[in-house]
């Protein structure tokens, strides 16, 4: 990952392997650590909500963006800019509920998982990616946006694409905020 | 922060003439008390203007309105055995509480501004406007707000409040062991804020707007 240009630093890029692997590591220690797969997902809920709730300022200070007006907006900007801007993918976006609350994002190409194939077997419920669930619920949290984030679906559990599901919680308030 | 306590702040100008003079009785200046200091109420002259505080008396720093060794600074500059007296008269430097009392009644006119606005959905006060300086005010989706005190001539301010907003979210949010909404005690945020102030300042009112 690089910073993006015209930034005064150097601009030296970090390898996607080495990122790949970190959080390979990660998961695979916290699975030392932790016997049940609820306690390893907790856990990495947990880290993504820390990571989350700064790498919002972040996103907001260089990709400029401004208010987003509604939750389809929102859901369409984590697709668009956000993902595209940490990950290099571009999740589409659907629509799951008539209320307009729920929306899932299917990813095509997940880098965290290039070198999984699938989970072992007594991990069967291990949400590997659930970092990024807690980092899109922090990040929402912090621009007043109360949303629960979860997979639906997880191609490394033998479905056949990776679901994240995005359900908005409370009503908007007259300003709407954006992720 | 969110909760618009003061979290930073950054003094960064050239600093102020101090004017020390010696006096003999009687003084020409009339000063009178005001807060917990002595200030110049009429009298203006080389380099003393009204609402100069005096600093200091014969090289010892006054304590509020009382001298070094204790005695009340309007008394004795009006006994005419303390002279001729050395006086050191300044432009009062803000203590930081008095800034961080300052910023909370920021953040509160500020909401107040947005609400008194006709029209919905408004932002609040953007800037304020003053014969001798702007303040100019950048509030993020998150709910921090960036101030800047500038001379009224000085352009690139918007840009400089988005380039502090990046500043902050790199060196600040990006320490692990800064926590959110706490002072900012991180040397690379200061380094680079200064940095970045300096660029500011040399693109100078002539220079290249936002």
């Amino acid at each position: 990952m690089s910073r993006s240009p015209g930034r005064k630093q150097e601009n030296h890029k970090i390898s996607r392997e080495l990122f790949v692997l970190t959080y390979g590591a990660l998961v695979a220690q916290l699975c030392k650590d932790y016997e049940k797969d609820e306690d390893v997902n907790a856990c990495l809920d947990r880290m993504g909500y820390s990571i989350g709730i700064r790498l919002i300022d972040d996103f907001l200070a260089r990709s400029a963006v401004k208010k987003c007006r509604s939750y389809s907006e929102t859901a369409d900007m984590i697709a668009q800019v956000a993902f595209k801007m940490y990950l290099g993918v571009t999740p589409s976006v659907s629509c799951n509920s008539a209320t307009g609350n729920e929306f899932s994002l299917i990813l095509d190409k997940n880098p965290l998982v290039d070198f999984v194939e699938e989970l072992p077997a007594e991990r069967a419920s291990l949400c590997y990616c659930n970092l990024l669930c807690g980092v899109i619920r922090g990040a929402l949290e912090m621009v007043h946006l109360a949303a629960e984030v979860s997979f639906l679906q997880d191609r490394l559990k033998g479905d056949a694409v990776t679901e994240i599901g995005i359900t908005f919680l409370r009503k908007p308030e007259d300003r709407k905020h954006r992720r | 922060n969110k909760a618009g306590g003061l979290i930073y702040q950054l003094d960064h100008y050239a600093p102020r003439a101090d004017t020390e003079k010696t006096f003999s009785f009687p003084l020409d200046l009339v000063l009178r008390p005001h807060d917990e200091r002595v200030v110049v109420a009429f009298g203006q002259r080389d380099g003393i203007r009204v609402g100069h505080a005096v600093l200091a008396i014969n090289g010892a720093e006054v304590n509020g309105r009382f001298t070094a060794d204790g005695k009340d600074v309007l008394e004795f500059l009006g006994n005419p055995a303390n002279y001729p007296v050395s006086i050191r008269f300044g432009r009062h430097r803000l203590s930081s509480n008095e800034k961080l009392m300052l910023a909370s009644m920021f953040h509160s006119l500020f909401a107040i501004g947005s609400q008194l606005s006709p029209e919905v959905g408004s932002s609040g006060i953007e800037m304020l406007e003053t014969d001798t300086f702007k303040l100019h005010c950048f509030q993020t989706l998150t709910g921090i707000k960036f101030m800047v005190l500038a001379d009224p001539r000085q352009t690139g301010i918007d840009a400089l409040l988005r380039k502090i907003y990046e500043i902050y979210s790199d060196f600040a949010l990006k320490n692990p062991f800064y926590s959110l909404e706490m002072p900012i005690r991180c040397e690379l945020f200061d380094q680079n804020l200064k940095l970045a102030l300096e660029v500011a300042e040399k693109a100078g009112p002539f220079g290249p707007g936002s």
